[in-house]
């Protein structure tokens, strides 16, 4: 909502300050969003062309030298048919803003040339609705270098009006705002001198259930449409609308003055029988917009017998409108079901003022008044007889009275109010108050639909007050334990775990590219957004994986060859709300070490993903012979290198899952380098209960007697798994045998392809005593045993 | 006795003049061996009577122990040479760069939630969770946002379904609504998350973060609202003195309703939160409106209190410098290098809130 001061003035006697006034203004939650730069005009200058050449590069663009007087020059690519030597016109320079498209000059380079600048046209400069070429400037009534806009166009104050203040969106309701906060005394309304000399021959019907729930019209004959006065464009060109005829001027007028959308028809066009109904589906309308509509069943229209003469409430038919040749007029002003036109307009996506203002709620009091005082500015300026005013549909408003206790105040606020201040608050307001002590019984005027209860109540006072009047209570700081949950302490754990192993995190949007995500999970398309920011977010994303390795790609193509990058959040497994896991899912691509003296170049492998998720698990308390490796796949990893991680045994609960991604996965992405690996740990499926290590923790028993090591190496079938072959011998006898490393692996040379060569070392130590090399060798001669029948494997010659 | 004296003086001047280890080995077993002269010596004693018997043990023992001293001694010595040789020899540059470090970051959005919980949680606010889709009812008429009410058209919603019915939460205060139907008053909560909106540009982004808050409880009023704000925002941005300016606005679901905003500066083109005379909105808020109470089955006659929600990526920005909200989501590693937080840096009272 646009104003301007002196606009403001027409309903508040005040000598408060602008700057005063814009400061109160934002304390009583009337933000003011800005105020209009008053220097923005000075930068249209009237310029004359001294020369105007073909553009070396295009045909249709001239190369124009411009004097901007006092002996400056610029130079501007001009593509306009009328650019020729000597023609006086209206330069607007870097940084000005183009009042029709709003549209902010820079210096750009047109087909090679810089261009400093732009020519205006008529339209561009909003003086015209329409013209040919750039504006041409009278010679004698212009002169080089002035600014062409007159700088008595004051500065709009622009405020940011919430949904609940329809009665901002009129100036003087911001003036009854202000005169509330001491800023001024409201003016009483204006009173209306008209007089009746025709008869109203309209003949209004109102369906039941049309949307309309009153309508008032008054006819005026004999009208001469003209351009508006110069007082009425400048008021309307300060708050930025663009004048169009007196007769649509006064309405807009009355529109921002007090909140009151009004429409006119052009009465030739229509006949005198106007019917208010609902509207049919697939009804079809042409508005003054130039657009057709489909109409569904929901809409209330203005009509006659066969024709649609407006969407009420929403915008008026173009067959009915207004034009400079129109004689007689039917003035409309009335009150629609404000969801009824919020539904039709948000399904048509008409943004109109009179929606806007309807949808937040008009004064129901203003609907004859408003009329009559349009009716009288249109007489005052187009001549014409005034008809009678005729209302039909509701006859009055229903006053609402609200109970109030000023202990409600002090309840909400902290501290009191006197019984003094609060009522001489709300009449200002224009509430109407009936006192008992500290009981009001308060009447809500016309104008407030927003107020409806005591806080309300409590509301309009403190704002008035003022906010910086509450008083501060401090804090008490409390010791508590439970600031975060069990769950919500271990995702947390996870992040600076996985972190701590040199992964970067990052936040992606829980949405992505379907195409991209149908790679990892098949069957997503019920998590389709209805209506997506961009075709490549417009799915919930199924996966971890799919942000991950497309954002992968594109730090590979900022030339970041190694990465390892991680990120904890929701992925979907349905539409409906909580059907979502929290993971974290991690990626890494490229070498661990890199051109070192140290070391030979190593690129990440899988064992170092899986030696990851392990330090996770093991970080966050779940003891490593507890976490079992089985060797199976999802499909987007490559089948003999991924895993998933199981809890307590091979068919537990699933933690997590790691892998090379599968190379046809990154060919969809169009990702050239590989591998790239990949692991996601599922948190919801994490048991709290074994996180916790000080109950987890074995008991403390560590043995003072001699350790011995032992080296064996087997022949095994190749698909005997490592893990089972050590779960396997641990439980020989896990009192002695302390530890089995895995320290070569082999396969070929004399060995028969099906099978390996594995060597193991073995930790041998007891509690209670030193190990006689006898007990050794029972030992010894078990592993081999065991290995035989177990594995059928035998020792390594 | 001339014997013991001589033969003193002789392994002296032989130690003395021995230049390696292995010639010291031969003196020794020239000296002590099993025909060693010292050890022809100690031969010697049984042999003799009396005071003459107790003055030669005694002087060749005197004898023994100096020359193993010596011994020793010149032993030492080489060793200590042996060792300088070899530690000059051993020598690497130290200055060639050793294996490559590599760091890992948390995400600012992360950290900055971690701050705020830390902060939260002193004063007494356990943390809450909600799913990211919501239904519309959580979303907006739980909210005291009915259908068609204009505020809706703020928040421009991402559906998931044609009826309108799922959405992804346009803010975290569908957790106010879960959080005080699930259980019974006192709440006092706060709720970080994920939020969006359908709108992207310079300074928007389709999803952000929110943190919501939630105090309902007998008798809290505006005061402590504005109270718990105060102290957030000095320990947040690490100040003693804010100046914050509470504007009367409008929420559905709140009533009465405020903004608020912080007095900033700018230095050396950098935000500087304080006292400076610039202003800049940071969060909303409002005493819950008793509509939203009752639809949570709350008695209003007993129960009334307060919620907040707040922009943790506009914090992120405004705390640590980040000037453009749309780099916080395009996981460019470069960025997260640079806004990116140590591990071990987590945020809590004892440590510091932030390095």
């Amino acid at each position: 909502m646009k104003i301007t001061y002196s606009w403001l003035k027409d309903h508040l006697t005040t000598n408060a300050k602008i700057d005063e006034i814009t400061s109160t203004l934002n304390n009583i939650g009337l933000e003011v969003e800005s105020i209009g730069e008053e220097n923005k005009n000075s930068s249209f200058l009237v310029a004359k062309i001294i020369k105007a050449e073909k553009h070396p590069n295009a045909d249709k663009l001239k190369l124009c030298t411009v004097d901007l007087g006092s002996g400056k020059k610029s130079n501007v690519v001009c593509g306009a048919s009328n650019a020729r030597d000597g023609l006086l016109t209206v330069y607007a320079g870097p940084g000005a803003v183009i009042p029709k498209k709003q549209l902010k000059i820079k210096v750009t380079n047109i087909r090679g040339v810089d261009s400093y600048g732009m020519l205006c046209s008529a339209s561009e400069l909003s003086v015209a609705n329409e013209s040919d070429g750039i504006i041409e400037l009278d010679k004698n009534k212009f002169k080089i270098g002035e600014n062409y806009f007159t700088s008595n166009i004051e500065p709009a104050i622009d405020i940011a009006i919430t949904p609940n203040r329809g009665d901002c969106l009129a100036v003087r309701g911001i003036a009854r705002d202000l005169s509330a906060a001491g800023k001024g005394k409201l003016s009483p309304l204006k009173e209306v001198k008209l007089k009746h000399v025709l008869k109203n021959p309209f003949k209004i019907f109102i369906e039941k259930n049309s949307g309309c729930f009153a309508f008032s019209h008054c006819y005026i004959e004999g009208v001469k449409n003209v351009e508006s006065p110069k007082w009425l464009k400048e008021k309307l060109l300060s708050i930025g609308l663009k004048p169009i005829s007196a007769i649509v001027d006064a309405t807009n007028y009355i529109m921002i003055d007090l909140n009151r959308p009004l429409h006119a028809y052009d009465s030739d066009k229509i006949k005198k029988n106007i019917i208010i109904r609902s509207s049919k589906k697939n009804e079809k309308f042409h508005a003054l917009d130039q657009n057709t509509y489909l109409l569904n069943d929901e809409a209330c229209l203005i009509t006659n017998e066969n024709e649609i003469l407006g969407l009420g409430g929403v915008i008026g038919g173009d067959s009915s409108s207004v034009s400079m040749s129109t004689k007689n007029i039917l003035l409309e002003s009335a009150l629609f079901d404000p969801i009824r036109i919020s539904k039709i307009a948000k399904k048509l996506g008409i943004n109109s003022e009179a929606k806007f203002r309807f949808e937040r709620g008009v004064d129901f009091n203003d609907m004859v008044y408003g009329l009559k005082l349009s009716a009288e500015i249109i007489q005052k300026l187009c001549g014409g007889k005034v008809s009678n005013i005729v209302a039909e549909g509701q006859k009055s408003f229903i006053e609402k009275k609200i109970k109030f206790n000023l202990e409600k105040f002090k309840s909400i606020v902290g501290n009191s109010i006197a019984s003094k201040e609060a009522k001489k608050i709300l009449t200002n307001l224009g509430f109407k108050i009936k006192d008992n002590k500290d009981t009001f019984i308060i009447t809500v005027p016309s104008w407030r639909g927003d107020i409806h209860e005591e806080v309300d109540i409590v509301e309009e006072l403190i704002r008035i007050r003022g906010y910086d009047k509450i008083e501060l209570i401090n804090p008490t700081l409390v010791n508590h334990s439970q600031i975060l949950n069990e769950k919500q302490k271990l995702v947390r754990f996870l992040q600076r775990s996985i972190a701590n192993q040199g992964f970067m995190e990052t936040v992606t949007y829980s949405f992505t590219n379907s195409k991209i995500d149908t790679l990892f999970v098949e069957n997503n398309k019920n998590l389709n957004i209805i209506n997506p920011i961009s075709n490549d977010l417009n799915v919930l994303r199924s996966s971890i994986f799919s942000n991950l390795l497309i954002h992968l790609k594109n730090n590979i193509n900022r030339n970041f060859e190694d990465q390892k990058i991680f990120e904890c959040g929701p992925t979907f497994y349905g539409p409906k709300s909580g059907q979502q896991k929290s993971v974290i899912g991690a990626v890494q691509i490229g070498k661990i070490y890199k051109k070192s003296w140290l070391e030979k170049d190593k690129e990440v492998d899988i064992f170092d993903v899986k030696n990851y998720l392990l330090k996770t698990f093991i970080e966050l308390g779940i003891q490593e012979k507890n976490l079992f490796i089985r060797q199976e796949s999802e499909d987007y990893f490559h089948p003999g290198k991924s895993g998933k991680l199981y809890l307590n045994s091979k068919s537990g609960l699933i933690l997590a899952s790691f892998g090379e991604f599968n190379p046809k996965i990154l060919k969809e992405l169009d990702i050239k380098q590989m591998p790239i690996f990949g692991f996601e740990i599922y948190i919801d499926q994490i048991p709290l209960e074994n996180c916790k290590i000080r109950i987890n923790k074995s008991k403390y028993e560590v043995s003072n007697f001699q350790k011995v090591e032992r080296d064996f190496a087997f022949i095994i079938d190749q698909k005997f798994e490592a893990e089972k072959i050590i779960t396997t011998l641990l439980s020989i006898n896990n009192k002695l045998i302390k530890n089995i490393r895995v320290f070569d692996v082999f396969q070929g040379g004399n060995i028969s392809s099906d099978k390996k060569s594995i060597a193991l070392n073995f930790v041998i130590q007891s509690l209670t005593k030193t190990l006689t090399e006898k007990e050794i060798e029972e030992l010894s001669q078990k592993i081999v045993q065991t290995m035989k029948k177990t594995f059928d494997a035998t020792l390594r010659s | 006795m001339d014997e013991i004296l001589i033969l003193g003086k002789e392994f002296k001047s032989k130690i003395d003049s021995a230049d390696s280890t292995i010639k010291i080995e031969q003196i020794k077993s020239e000296a002590f061996g099993k025909k060693g002269k010292i050890s022809e010596l100690f031969k010697k004693v049984p042999t003799l009577q009396g005071d003459e018997r107790k003055n030669f043990a005694l002087s060749v023992n005197n004898l023994k122990d100096n020359i193993n001293n010596l011994i020793i001694s010149k032993l030492n010595q080489f060793e200590q040479k042996e060792i300088n040789k070899k530690l000059s020899s051993d020598k690497v540059d130290i200055t060639l760069p050793g294996r490559p470090i590599s760091f890992g970051k948390i995400h600012p959005i992360t950290q900055v939630i971690d701050e705020v919980t830390a902060i939260f949680g002193e004063i007494g606010f356990s943390v809450a969770e909600g799913p990211d889709v919501e239904n519309e009812y959580n979303n907006f008429t739980a909210l005291n946002t009915p259908p068609h009410h204009p505020a809706r058209d703020m928040h421009d919603t991402f559906y998931l379904d044609e009826n309108k019915e799922t959405l992804l939460r346009t803010h975290t205060s569908p957790v106010q609504i879960r959080t005080m139907l699930s259980s019974k008053p006192p709440f006092k909560i706060i709720a970080p998350g994920r939020t969006y909106r359908c709108d992207s540009d310079q300074t928007h982004t389709p999803m952000f973060h929110q943190v919501e808050g939630l105090h309902i409880d007998k008798n809290i009023n505006m005061g402590h609202l504005k109270g718990v704000l105060d102290y957030f925002i000095k320990k947040f941005f690490e100040v003693d003195k804010i100046k914050m300016r509470f504007r009367p606005s409008h929420f559905p679901f709140t009533e009465p309703s405020a903004e608020v905003d912080i007095g900033y500066e700018l230095k050396d083109g950098r935000v500087v939160i304080g006292e400076g005379n610039k202003w800049l909105e940071i969060l909303g808020c409002g005493m819950v409106h008793p509509n939203v109470l009752k639809n949570c089955k709350i008695n209003t006659s007993i129960y009334q209190g307060y919620a907040f929600g707040i922009g943790i990526d506009r914090l992120a920005m405004l705390k640590y410098g980040i000037n453009d909200l749309r780099s916080f989501f395009e996981t460019d590693v470069r960025w997260l290098e640079h806004f990116g937080f140590d591990p071990l840096d987590i945020p809590s009272n004892y440590r510091g809130y932030s390095r």
